[in-house]
């Protein structure tokens, strides 16, 4: 059945000739690659800039950075919308790859605009909003087309591959930024101007590598008889908003989209977490970006070796684990380790958590997404996490505020427990395992 | 896009990676800041060693001083690079570059050479010497993980030169808020003034959207709010006053009134400096405050303004910027 025919991940696109070794080892279609090399190379981009934004505000312009963060909760808001807005737009007009483009384009037009901006904080304030739309505009229909180029067993594999690249972008754009700076010395506009051309370039790989579809041949195979990949489905003229709106009514997606959010409520987000680790062990703070260093590597490493795991013993387990992870994470820094291995331990832990859930979560959502609104609901799915993200924050400093660090963390690590009990309740009844290969 | 072979597809990619290289690299070239400027007329010995009145400030990045009589005349600009400097009784205190991207707070002594240094976590802002010159106390901005997500927190320490004890920040000390216990996670310092003792010191703490102004008491490690919506006092010579930033309807997005504050009535009294002001204000003399403008393209200038409301600011010293009085 169809589990043989297309269970085989497509590595190279039709225009290359067949029969090449590199098909074989290759771990992800030629697709998934191209967009994780966009991600990459945005992301070096995108981190160039995160790294010398405070060194211009505060330096280079002379401003009181303070005000930045009020602007903050409005914009926050606003993306949300529009995230969900631009995946039912590429749903509808069934181009995904435009709206991704549109959304990278707007990041790196951004660069652009920081230079422009000068020493105004309002419009500095609107050209980071900007940025950070296209951000939410491109996500939703990026995981969609990463999960229609790829075979459903295969999806936390496809998705771990893309996040390691990302993460790898992430981690090399400091290290740019600082090179130009040496070459350059505090002229932070050239380093706008740089992080603009890596955009850019990014966007001229999507445009010429990336395709909205994957290769017709093998779309015949998916749909084939019994087919069920993850081919389109046959057109059934566009999706509307009524349909949109019937996505919540269905059962198995909107239990989904109400897990993510709970999920999401169960995090506290990265500035609680290392606060309570520096202040437990007292870090030196001029080492404290480390600690979110040591993060981000865990997650590199570990991305691809979880989302295979995800494909071998089913996705759910390894999400809930990723949690798992995260609620030891909060009881450690609490408990009764210090020292380095409460650093080491916790690190680990919380970078696995990362790795378990971040790609994992689409991988597990693409397949129980019908492929019309696949974007939107991958939208949905990632809104609902990034808002009750923000709730659950203001909750925690509310917490810490009443209880005290200590007993906060406490209350948190028992959140994760509700959380992942309430969500194993809702999406066990209805999920099944991946398809397995048929050895 | 089907018409294009992978092998045009390569090329077309390889092409713009050139061509977006060397408009980089063009713009990098053309931007590059010119290497660091010979120190211009008047260069010399700039000294914090008791002498005439003189006003120390920074001058295009560099350590400079001027007569007190003639703020506007020749300076005197030494081969110090410092964001910030201030000093008192022979002692300064310097926020020097490390590199592009890090800083040390630099302990000078009269002749301007280092001492002692402290690496600092993030950004320079605020830096003030003690009246005795024996405390040193800096405040510098921290970015957040990421620039999308909520911004910035600022770190406050203090170092006894004495002892050569350093507090990295403030946040460890107790707070009482309103007469009551107080804590939370977004508890951040700045601006921080001592008084006569060595000790008891005044700063600005924000917490929950609101800015207070704090007495601290270093030894007992605690700090507790006065009123609010004070920001980097400065203490006046005779430790009744202090010089402050009040945000305008205490919303610092529109900006900040230079004020002052009588600590026995607690009443504020703006200056005639109508302009927003930005700075730990330094007191020229028992009557005067000094403080750094800024013009739209960022460059700063030393203005003054009596301390009693009255009168009208001054440019004191053009094209310099963290004014501090030395006798």
């Amino acid at each position: 059945m169809y589990l043989s025919t297309v269970s085989r991940p497509r590595t190279d696109p039709p225009d290359v000739e067949p029969g090449r070794s590199r098909r074989r080892i290759a771990l992800v279609s030629g697709n998934v690659l191209a967009l994780g090399t966009v991600s990459l190379i945005t992301d070096v981009s995108a981190e160039m800039v995160t790294a010398v934004l405070p060194l211009y505000l505060v330096l280079g312009l002379q401003l009181s950075p303070l005000a930045f963060g009020v602007v903050d909760g409005v914009y926050a808001g606003a993306t949300a919308l529009l995230r969900v807005v631009g995946g039912f737009v590429a749903d509808r007009i069934r181009r995904r790859k435009l709206v991704a483009g549109f959304g990278y384009a707007l990041s790196a037009v951004a660069k652009l605009g920081l230079l422009l901006a000068g020493r105004s904080v309002p419009m500095i304030g609107a050209v980071i909003a900007v940025d950070r739309l296209g951000k939410g505009v491109r996500s939703a229909p990026r995981d969609a087309l990463i999960t229609a180029s790829t075979p459903p067993e295969s999806l936390g594999r496809a998705f771990g591959v893309h996040r390691t690249m990302d993460a790898v972008g992430a981690f090399l754009g400091p290290l740019v930024a600082m090179a130009v700076l040496l070459a350059v010395g505090r002229s932070y506009d050239a380093v706008f101007v740089t992080s603009f051309c890596v955009a850019a370039l990014g966007v001229v790989v999507l445009v010429l590598f990336v395709r909205e579809r994957d290769t017709p041949t093998r779309e015949a195979v998916a749909t084939g008889p019994g087919g069920g990949g993850p081919a389109e489905e046959p057109d059934e003229g566009r999706p509307t908003v009524r349909e949109l709106l019937g996505l919540l009514r269905d059962r198995p997606a909107r239990r989904l989209v109400v897990a993510a959010a709970l999920l999401g409520l169960a995090t506290i987000g990265d500035g609680f977490v290392y606060l309570l680790l520096q202040r437990r062990e007292n870090v030196d703070l001029t080492w404290f970006p480390l600690l979110a260093v040591g993060t981000s590597l865990v997650y590199l490493l570990l991305a691809t070796p979880i989302g295979l795991l995800a494909d071998r013993i089913g996705r759910l387990p390894v999400v809930l684990g990723g949690y798992a992870a995260l609620g030891v994470t909060y009881l450690l820094l609490a408990g009764p380790v210090a020292g380095w291995p409460l650093l080491v331990l916790a690190l680990a832990l919380y970078g696995t958590f990362y790795a378990a859930t971040d790609g994992v979560l689409i991988a597990l959502a693409g397949p129980v997404l019908p492929p019309r609104l696949r974007t939107s609901g991958i939208a949905l799915v990632q809104t609902g996490q990034a808002l009750a993200y923000l709730v659950s924050s203001v909750l925690f400093g509310l917490a810490w505020q009443a209880w005290g660090p200590q007993n906060a963390i406490r209350a948190a690590a028992v959140a994760v427990a509700a959380v992942l009990l309430l969500t194993l309740l809702m999406l066990a009844p209805t999920y099944r395992p991946v398809p397995r290969k048929v050895s | 896009m089907t018409a294009m072979s992978t092998r045009v597809k390569i090329g077309v990619a390889v092409g713009s990676a050139l061509l977006l290289g060397v408009v980089a690299t063009g713009y990098a070239v053309l931007a590059a800041e010119p290497a660091a400027s010979p120190a211009t007329a008047g260069a010399g010995p700039v000294t914090l060693a008791p002498g005439q009145p003189r006003l120390l400030t920074i001058t295009d990045r560099h350590v400079a001083s001027v007569a007190g009589t003639d703020p506007g005349g020749a300076r005197t600009v030494s081969n110090v690079e410092c964001l910030r400097v201030y000093a008192a009784a022979g002692t300064g205190v310097c926020l020097a570059p490390e590199n592009a991207w890090s800083y040390r707070v630099v302990v000078l002594d009269s002749a301007l050479r280092p001492q002692r240094s402290v690496a600092v976590p993030g950004l320079p802002n605020r830096a003030r010497v003690s009246a005795s010159g024996r405390m040193i106390s800096w405040t510098t901005f921290v970015g957040g993980d990421s620039y999308t997500a909520s911004g910035f927190s600022t770190r406050t320490g203090i170092l006894d030169t004495r002892s050569g004890s350093t507090v990295m920040s403030l946040e460890e000390f107790a707070v009482t808020r309103d007469g009551k216990p107080y804590r939370s996670a977004d508890v951040n310092y700045w601006g921080v003034t001592f008084t006569a003792d060595d000790n008891v010191f005044y700063a600005t703490m924000s917490t929950g959207g609101k800015r207070y102004l704090v007495r601290g008491d270093l030894a007992a490690r605690k700090v507790e709010t006065l009123k609010e919506n004070v920001e980097c006092p400065s203490l006046s010579p005779d430790g009744t006053r202090l010089a402050f930033k009040e945000a305008i309807d205490a919303d610092p997005q529109r900006g900040w009134r230079l004020s002052v504050l009588d600590l026995a009535t607690m009443r504020v009294t703006p200056t005639a400096e109508t302009t927003s002001v930005d700075d730990q204000a330094a007191w020229l003399d028992a009557a005067t405050l000094a403080y750094t403008l800024r013009q739209d393209d960022g460059r700063p200038d030393v203005w003054a303004v009596p301390a009693d409301g009255s009168g009208a600011p001054r440019l004191l010293v053009p094209d310099a910027e963290s004014p501090s009085p030395l006798t």
